[in-house]
């Protein structure tokens, strides 16, 4: 042994979290540095501001608080804006770095692939909460700052509810761009994703509602096509809360329903953590 | 005391119909520099992305530093350095930026990225934006990236190409240094021109297989390829065996063993010379024998 051995690094057992922080620290670093987190955050607030601002002028100070109808019209916003910001963030993360050439340079390093994967989720996740609450939150506090506590909580569920959305799709988004090889491919699949859980799959089961009629369909087969949507879960959850549920539709609709919050978020999580390992599994076997 | 740091023994790789790799034997020692030549897609980055445990061999065995690459022989990694080719790293980070990352990755502290700029002559250029940095620069970015930790092995990937002869000898004074130090060193390359004069051991490698190994000179007595001989005559010339140009001079060729009789031959009689070239068989006619060979 030469006495190279004495100054190389000392091997450290390689421990998950540590790395796949560093891996998010660096996700987060780019994000700021290259305006996505601004581009985001601006476009945000500004739909928010925008909706928030004319949503509250026919209410006027009478009848349901006017935050409550801010978060309302927030959620439907979100149905649509963050699932599609979460998959053009997300489906870049693998395929893009395969791309330049990143990819091969970061997996010779000592670092699990499974970091890999869960650190690029957990920074454009913080990125997503970042750009959402500030977003939101200055439309909530261009409204009016003193609303009452419970409208302040039912917004603040509104929000923890649209980052949790956010991550089912940067996870499917992450899927995509794992199992595929060239990024345009796994934005192909992006957009595809988009369409079809935010806009096709409301067209289907609303054309089963009216030609069935409603009433024939068991409640438990409504409520198994609802949970199987991340963005219907998300929709139950925050448009039939207290406070804003007489506000919507849905609202009606949640009363009868047997999928409690506790179980539309697990939904959600589930669809969070679904696609996440399967991405991982699929990365770990992965050649390059 | 030198000890085998990689070693690959038997290994085919499969893609599909396509073999990339073809019952492949090697070893690398430490404090040696190793050229791996061959032509774009002859294999050369599939040896490499299986030493890196990047890529599982079909058939065969790979071992770096005496562990399994591609099992949990984890810790290895920590102890090479690795440039892939054409890496281009987030421009809109500072040098300093890109290298913390890739230090943190290693588990390194934080004060070895001041000599790691210095040791690739980029110290003023650590705080600006990888957008600012020319060619050059950000290859030897790369360079201080696979330097990190003091790798045992040091695995670049045409870590020259598009460099100008300059920096070129720059970059492989720094290798060598390391190679010095008892790192190993493996530059692969797809011309033996590229790493002219810096190799200790030339490997090539056509259509997945080892053509040749072996220090350059003795790639050269076994090629034992003709050196061209051309003069030009004062007076009376006997023109047998030679071979006359256009210009009026007279070329020929011969083995190498026969140069120096030739010479001394042509010599003995000055006055009949005006002007005298011998012209050795350069990298590229050494690498183009034995390409040649394979294919006969």
């Amino acid at each position: 042994m030469s006495d190279l051995a004495e100054t190389a690094a000392v091997p450290r057992r390689g421990r998950p979290m540590p790395m796949a922080l560093t891996i998010a620290g660096r996700e987060i670093r780019e994000g700021f540095r290259n305006r996505w987190v601004l581009a985001t955050t601006l476009l945000l607030a500004a739909l928010a501001l925008t909706l928030a601002l004319l949503g509250s002028a026919p209410t006027g100070t009478v009848g349901a608080s006017r935050l409550d109808v801010v978060t309302v019209s927030l959620a439907s916003l979100t149905i649509f804006l963050v699932p599609l910001i979460a998959l053009l963030l997300s489906h870049d993360a693998i395929a893009g770095e395969a791309e330049r050439g990143t990819l091969l340079l970061l997996l010779a390093y000592p670092v699990r692939r499974t970091s890999v994967i869960l650190g690029k989720f957990l920074g454009q996740l913080a990125i997503l909460a970042f750009a959402t609450t500030l977003g939101y939150g200055v439309a909530a506090l261009a409204v009016g700052w003193n609303l009452g506590a419970a409208a302040w909580a039912a917004f603040a569920a509104m929000v923890g509810a649209s980052i949790l959305l956010g991550g089912v799709f940067l996870s499917l988004g992450l899927l995509a761009s794992t199992v595929v090889r060239q990024r345009s491919t796994a934005g192909g699949i992006a957009i595809g994703l988009w369409l079809f859980f935010v806009l096709l799959y409301d067209m289907a089961f609303l054309g089963l509602l009216v030609a069935t009629g409603g009433h024939s369909l068991p409640s438990l087969l409504i409520d198994m096509l609802l949970g199987l949507n991340p963005t219907d879960a998300y929709r139950l959850l925050t448009l039939g809360m207290a406070g804003t549920a007489d506000l919507t539709g849905i609202g009606a609709l949640a009363g009868q329903t047997a999928l409690t919050p506790p179980i539309l978020v697990s939904i959600l999580a589930a669809w969070t953590a679904g696609p996440l390992a399967l991405a991982a599994f699929v990365f770990s076997r992965r050649e390059l | 005391m030198t000890e085998t740091t990689v070693s690959l023994v038997g290994v085919t790789k499969r893609y599909g119909a396509i073999t990339a790799v073809r019952d492949l034997d090697l070893d690398l020692h430490s404090g040696e520099i190793i050229a791996l030549v061959g032509h774009n897609g002859a294999g050369k980055t599939t040896q490499i992305k299986m030493m890196l445990g990047l890529a599982r061999p079909t058939t065969g065995a790979v071992r770096l530093l005496g562990t399994d690459p591609t099992g949990d022989g984890f810790a290895a990694r920590a102890q090479i350095g690795y440039l892939p080719e054409s890496v281009s790293f987030h421009l809109a980070m500072t040098g300093r930026e890109t290298l913390a990352f890739y230090a943190r990755l290693k588990s390194l502290e934080a004060d070895c990225l001041d000599p790691a700029f210095a040791a690739v002559g980029l110290e003023s250029a650590a705080n600006r934006t990888l957008g600012t940095y020319s060619k050059g620069m950000r290859q030897r970015l790369g360079l201080a990236q696979a330097l990190l930790g003091r790798p045992r092995v040091l695995i670049l990937d045409e870590p020259t190409s598009g460099l100008d002869p300059a920096l070129r000898r720059e970059f492989y004074a720094i290798v060598a240094r390391r190679a010095a130090e008892g790192a190993t060193v493996l530059l692969a390359s797809h011309a033996l021109t590229e790493i002219e004069g810096c190799a200790d051991r030339v490997v090539v490698v056509n259509c997945g297989t080892k053509i040749a190994d072996g220090t350059l000179d003795a790639l050269r007595a076994t090629a034992s390829l003709p050196v061209h001989v051309r003069i030009r005559t004062a007076g009376e010339f006997e023109d047998t065996g030679w071979r006359r140009l256009p210009d009026g001079s007279f070329e020929t060729q011969v083995a190498p063993h026969d140069k120096l009789p030739l010479l001394a031959h042509l010599l003995a009689d000055p006055c009949m010379i005006a002007d005298l070239t011998v012209t050795e068989p350069t990298l590229d006619d050494l690498y183009a024998h034995y390409l040649q060979r394979e294919a006969a």
